[in-house]
């Protein structure tokens, strides 16, 4: 009897892909962003409960993998970013480093993860360097790109008779890579670029910029930063009187956090791009639900892009048996058919790059909101191809 | 018309009144920090802190019960005011006979708390804060549209500066206030109550940052890490001005909004930068500051 039931065990065990129970793989994740500054709010605890999550729902214990969350402040300093990085990696024993908002910070830890053969999976950083001139092996670049901001709310807002632009730019990698995406957008559909000025980061007082891109005659003032620097220049535009006298705005990139911080009368008929709303279909507000019991605020796209690309990286984990090559789990994830929850079809291209679509978004007047968190339209929605940048012959790793 | 380095008189004109508001800030904080120093002898490094709190008690006040911007402008500094005392009254007090640096660490202390106090009840994207509807719109004055609230901010920060002056400079309170620090056991011998004086001077000095706090609810977003951006730069204010000296820390406050206002036209970039230049180039011909006595 007993032995009966150890052969049927065993023989369900080998149906249901057992080697994974057998092999009992350590993977331990770390999750690098700002949990106290300007963006603690769009990434920060946020980013570490959503990895949780995907480690909780990709059903790691169930499926004998054993994995640990770490979490630090990296205070968007690169050189505090690095030290963290290469401490984990060499006392730590971390395989993967999740999110790291802040490009300037990103583009350093890219480069420590590639020194060490770990995985770099980017949901908060923006600047398209990591997948271009900065490419490596072990970078996956999940959420978002200033490419797909610029090909989005760019072309959306010239497309819609927005010619002659004003560039308002955090000066920073993140903030340079965005106005030069957005500049080319713009110039391919058939707009002007009449000035930029570029602005310290963090900063709070944007009047004085407002004012240089009044005078600059533009239709159309392009905010290439983020955070509360982008809310405080909003507000500031509203009170000067700048939205009032016919010049419009556009975010180039903005969290739904930073649209609820402005408030639905300020932020009404913004345009932006994002590649993830809570409120956008039965997966995204089931999964909205349970982050927010724990967190006590809504996602944002950089929190769901940390649960997704953790998914995608247990799954390719757990295929190859290991975590501690970080090179072949990165080609394992190329190599998969990702059909991510909130993501969709998702493919991760040589060099790096998780191609998915985006989305337009128009923020709701306050007669449409029916609640503070109810702030979106959808407008259109961006294929992956044309959201992203095409990829460059010398960063395609796949070949390599 | 004349330009001046390729800039428009009309934009130099706005700039420079820009500046001036933003100044009004910095005059305002780094008043609070040179009566503290001057009569008390602590470097406060929570003033930044307590600025963000104000701000935050009257969006509380607002959302939790619903009074508005005018009465939050006198209730919130009086009540961070209040929170001042107790801490000047049961740590700062015990500090007074060790060196500088103690009073700073412990403020850099308290400030660390009192951020993270709030960052973790309402995290660091900011709240919204209506501009009262007496003061919203605003005028357009030919060379730039001028907020009303902006024009507001001048203006208290002007009376409230030279008010504070002349209470401490021109009255025999002021006077009391000066012995005391000058001689506190002879001031004391004449019956006056020192330590109480002391105690209600840094409550003073913590509200002139709560009123600062107020003023700029309504245009920056209330955030926890709204302080700590603007502290150092008023510490360089300060010292620029002349540690302790009322008048230096006013006009110097007024100054050097206008000094960054202009470099934010000329060279934005080196906006961030541009008083810790001039902060370098007066410690190295004048250490006393502008405005400062020699020790």
């Amino acid at each position: 009897m007993i032995r009966k039931l150890a052969i049927s065990l065993s023989a369900f065990a080998a149906m249901t892909g057992a080697p994974a129970v057998a092999q009992d793989i350590d993977v331990k994740l770390g999750v690098l962003n700002d949990r106290s500054g300007t963006y603690a709010d769009l990434s920060g605890e946020g980013s570490a409960v959503a990895t949780r999550m995907a480690v909780e729902d990709f059903g790691a214990a169930e499926k004998g993998m054993d994995v640990e969350v770490l979490s630090a402040d990296h205070q968007n300093k690169p050189d505090v970013g690095s030290n963290i990085a290469r401490e984990w990696y060499d006392v730590e024993g971390v395989d993967a480093i999740v999110d790291v908002p802040t490009s300037s910070v990103a583009l350093a830890v890219a480069d420590i993860t590639a020194d060490n053969n770990g995985v770099f999976l980017i949901s908060g950083a923006g600047s398209t360097s990591l997948t271009r001139e900065q490419c490596q092996p072990t970078t996956v670049h999940w959420t978002y790109d200033t490419a797909a901001l610029a090909n989005g709310t760019g072309g959306a807002v010239t497309n819609a008779g927005g010619e002659k632009w004003f560039f308002l730019t955090a000066d920073y990698a993140f903030g340079h890579s965005l106005e030069e995406n957005t500049m080319d957008v713009v110039r391919e559909n058939g707009g002007e670029v009449v000035g930029s000025v570029r602005h310290p980061f963090p900063a709070q007082d944007f009047s004085s910029y407002l004012l240089q891109a009044q005078g600059s005659g533009a239709d159309v003032i392009g905010l290439a930063n983020a955070g509360s620097d982008t809310v405080n220049a909003i507000k500031q535009a509203s009170e000067f009187g700048i939205t009032q006298a016919g010049q419009s705005l556009a975010a180039l990139l903005m969290f739904v956090t930073d649209v609820h911080s402005l408030g639905a009368e300020t932020a009404q008929g913004l345009n932006l791009t994002e590649a993830f709303y809570w409120d956008q279909n039965d997966a995204t507000r089931e999964w909205t639900e349970r982050y927010e019991a724990e967190m006590g605020s809504k996602p944002t796209m950089v929190h769901a892009g940390a649960y997704s690309s953790t998914l995608a990286y247990l799954a390719a984990v757990e295929a190859l048996g290991s975590a501690e090559d970080g090179a072949a789990v990165v080609a394992q994830m190329r190599e998969m058919d990702i059909d991510d929850p909130f993501f969709g079809k998702v493919e991760i291209r040589g060099d790096g790059r998780a191609v998915h679509d985006m989305y337009l978004f128009e923020v709701k007047s306050p007669d449409q909101s029916e609640g503070e968190w109810d702030l979106y339209n959808q407008v259109a929605t961006i294929s992956g191809e044309d959201a992203f940048l095409p990829m460059l012959e010398e960063c395609d790793f796949s070949k390599q | 018309m004349f330009e001046l380095l390729g800039i428009p008189p009309q934009v130099l004109l706005g700039q420079l009144l820009l500046g001036l508001i933003n100044g009004s800030f910095y005059a305002v904080l780094s008043l609070g920090l040179a009566v503290i120093f001057g009569l008390l002898n602590i470097i406060n490094f929570a003033h930044g802190a307590l600025y963000m709190a104000a701000a935050f008690v009257a969006w509380m006040f607002l959302n939790y019960l619903g009074i508005g911007y005018w009465p939050a402008l006198i209730l919130s500094p009086l009540i961070v005011g209040a929170f001042g005392m107790v801490l000047e009254r049961t740590m700062l007090s015990r500090l007074y006979h060790l060196d500088h640096l103690y009073g700073l660490l412990l403020t850099f202390g308290l400030a660390l708390v009192i951020q993270g106090l709030f960052r973790n009840y309402y995290g660091v994207s900011g709240l919204p804060y209506q501009i009262p509807e007496a003061l919203g719109g605003g005028t357009n004055l030919g060379f730039m549209f001028l907020p009303n609230y902006r024009a507001w901010i001048v203006v208290a920060s002007v009376l409230v500066c030279f008010g504070t002056w002349f209470l401490i400079e021109k009255t025999r309170l002021g006077a009391y206030l000066r012995a005391g620090t000058e001689n506190p056991v002879l001031v004391g011998a004449f019956g006056v109550n020192v330590p109480l004086m002391i105690t209600l001077t840094y409550g003073f000095g913590v509200a002139l940052a709560g009123f600062a706090g107020v003023l700029a609810a309504p245009i920056y977003s209330v955030n926890p890490v709204m302080g700590e951006q603007l502290i150092i730069t008023v510490f360089a204010v300060v010292v620029i001005g002349g540690m302790g000296s009322i008048m230096g820390a006013i006009l110097t406050g007024y100054m050097l909004g206008i000094v960054e206002g202009l470099t934010r036209v000329f060279y934005p970039e080196g906006s961030n930068v541009v008083i810790f230049v001039i902060m370098a180039i007066v410690l190295m011909l004048k250490p006393e500051g502008l405005f400062g006595r020699p020790a």
